[in-house]
């Protein structure tokens, strides 16, 4: 019963993560209908930042704001500079786009840094509660980051729902044509989709540092369960990509409690491939209307 | 010669088999001519054109995405490392065998395929690649764990000559895949079913309406893919002499659907330019890497920041890959030719000339 416990709060911890790396992705893929392949090395690059900042400043929480800062502008400059030119081309072109973009970060990253993985601080302890005796599988870093993912994900709903930025948002990914045509600086609002999303994913790069560690490819396994969760929950909506993360999350954990860690891949598969063969747009698609 | 003309035009099947006249006389006389490690290469770049023209008619004529081609190259060389390293099976029939497997495999994969639309496709096929390689250390008493099967070379047969060169004999076997899967595919394009592909990929619902099944249609493209991918696997075996879970990472999937994409999506001969740029670029930018004299950081790492330029730079200027470029070049100089060619013809007309 305690394992169960455990696996279930440490699945919800990955899970929380995958959840962060979902919502970059799903922010994206609404605002310009591209799948970012490139989100793992950018985030890995503004967790690196994010490191140089709190070693030479001493200071955790500043690091933390310094990666928050470095992706709104990061996302903005990549979409202004390397997505805005292939964003009327075939789609296979801007996936290609960002897979060249990951390459060329994380060679840049290995360059500047090195290809040894460093260690990373967490914000809080990493020893777990206490419970009569026994020590749980959950820390208070863990409760940290949980905590963080879901104020995030509210701050995203409720800029969409609640604000100006985010009505002109939701037009220019849905109807860009008559978006512009009513005034909205659609292009504007694409910059704005990118600089979130590179956010979110930089949250998500200090959040799993500690656990994967800092290096040029530490982050590439996050990002494929961060896709995963994506498509399980659908890519056109954000609370889609939370919960689609956490069931990931937990449900991986389990696999990797009871069958083993090297079954894990596998089972990511088997999820994914049983739940779009019932739901072929993820479990939270509203049903499209088709065309000829 | 014009009959001959005549009969290139009327029929597909003339045409591929000149194709292939053509390819297998170039790759002989290159094998003959090359070193021990470039026939490695060409080895290389033929088992990854075979992978690539299956890859290039799923994406580019039947308009679906696969990142999970290279994992199906893994079942082609398993199939193979497990039948002539286990059960001692002779070369052609193990890869035969393989790429029976590795269609086997695509049907149910490729039948899910058909009901995912665009990322979703894509999400399900990435996890094919990083889900597949894990059976190996699954079942690593069958199929090796993270060390994989080694198969002993292949041996040139004796009507080549005693001392016929290992590798010659490896580009030999890799052309013979690749000549196979260039005539199976130019006629498949030529065909019917590569007309129907066209039209599912350019819009489903006018196919449906018309009468084609578009779920029908994507499993055929999607499992013609999965067999050229195992044959390109099988290939790889035989010429490592090795299966493992180490040669079929994601990456490799990856760099498929690039060299798909940079070499011109769709297009037979776009493959072969993909082909070259995946066998050659890896060594030009570890030249060029090596080439200054650059601390240890950065030159470990130049040859990965200038191909993720190249992707970058290629996909920004050149959107329909090397063969659109190439046709957007022939094109203008017919253009020239033809106003050149009408303004001589308007001058002095000669007879026979239209």
């Amino acid at each position: 019963m305690t394992k169960f416990i455990d696996l279930t709060l440490s699945g919800i911890s990955d899970g929380a993560i995958y959840a962060a790396v979902a919502l970059a992705l799903v922010l994206i893929w609404r605002a310009t209908r591209i799948v970012n392949f490139a989100q793992g090395a950018m985030l890995m690059i503004t967790t690196f930042i994010a490191s140089a900042v709190i070693n030479s400043s001493g200071s955790y929480w500043l690091g933390f704001a310094v990666a928050l800062g470095s992706g709104l502008v990061l996302g903005a400059l990549v979409e202004r500079v390397f997505i805005r030119p292939v964003e009327s081309a075939p789609p296979l072109n801007a996936v290609i786009l960002t897979l060249g973009l990951y390459t060329l970060l994380v060679a840049v990253a290995g360059m500047v840094w090195g290809n040894q993985p460093r260690g990373f601080p967490p914000a809080f302890s990493l020893r777990g509660y206490q419970v009569g005796g026994t020590t749980l599988l959950f820390t208070p870093n863990d409760t940290f980051i949980v905590l963080v993912v879901i104020a995030v994900a509210i701050g995203l709903a409720a800029l969409f729902r609640l604000t100006p930025l985010g009505l002109q948002m939701r037009a220019a990914a849905f109807a860009p044509e008559i978006a512009r045509l009513l005034g909205v600086r659609v292009a504007r609002m694409f910059t704005v989709g990118w600089a979130l999303a590179a956010m979110a994913g930089a949250l998500a790069g200090v959040l799993v540092a500690p656990s994967v560690f800092l290096g040029p490819n530490s982050f590439d396994p996050v990002l494929i369960s961060g896709f995963v969760a994506a498509v399980l929950g659908g890519l056109d909506s954000p609370p889609g990509a939370v919960i689609g993360g956490v069931a990931l999350g937990v449900a991986l954990s389990y696999v990797s409690g009871y069958a083993g860690s090297s079954l894990v891949p596998l089972a990511a598969l088997v999820i994914l491939v049983a739940v779009l063969m019932l739901r072929p747009g993820g479990l939270f698609a509203a049903s499209a209307e088709r065309r000829v | 010669m014009s009959a001959i003309r005549s009969l290139l035009a009327r029929s597909t099947l003339a045409r591929s088999l000149a194709w292939v006249v053509a390819a297998a006389v170039v790759i002989v006389i290159a094998s003959n001519l090359l070193s021990a490690y470039n026939n490695l290469q060409l080895a290389t770049g033929l088992y990854y054109f075979a992978a690539l023209a299956g890859l290039t008619v799923l994406a580019g004529q039947s308009g679906q995405i696969s990142l999970g081609h290279g994992a199906l190259m893994a079942v082609g060389a398993y199939t193979v490392a497990l039948l002539i390293g286990n059960e001692g099976w002779a070369l052609v029939p193990a890869i035969a065998a393989a790429v029976v497997v590795s269609v086997l495999v695509g049907i149910p994969l490729g039948a899910a395929a058909s009901r995912l639309r665009g990322p979703y496709l894509a999400g399900a096929t990435l996890a094919f690649a990083v889900g597949l390689p894990a059976l190996a250390d699954k079942y690593s008493s069958l199929l090796g764990g993270e060390n994989g099967l080694t198969i002993n070379p292949p041996v040139p047969p004796s009507w080549l000559g005693a001392n016929f060169p290992l590798e010659q004999w490896e580009a030999l076997i890799a052309g013979a895949g690749a000549v196979l899967v260039l005539f199976v595919l130019y006629n498949v394009i030529g065909s019917g079913v590569g007309r129907a592909m066209r039209a599912v990929r350019d819009d489903e619902i006018a196919a449906s309406l018309s009468g084609l099944s578009v779920g029908r249609t994507q499993t055929i493209a999607f499992v013609l893919s999965a067999g050229c991918a195992g044959l390109a696997g099988a290939i790889l075996a035989v010429v490592l002499q090795l299966a493992q879970p180490g040669a079929f990472p994601l990456q490799l999937s990856l760099a498929l659907l690039t060299g798909v994409v940079l070499g011109g999506l769709g297009s037979l001969v776009g493959a072969m330019w993909g082909a070259a740029l995946l066998t050659l670029l890896p060594n030009w930018t570890n030249d060029i890497a090596h080439s200054f004299s650059l601390s240890q950081k950065v030159s470990a790492n130049l040859p990965l920041a200038i191909y993720g330029i190249v992707l970058i730079v290629a996909m920004i200027l050149w959107p329909s890959g090397i063969q659109g470029g190439v046709r957007a070049l022939f094109e203008r100089v017919r253009a020239v030719r033809g106003a050149r060619s009408s303004r001589r013809a308007s001058g002095s007309p000669t007879p026979g000339s239209a």
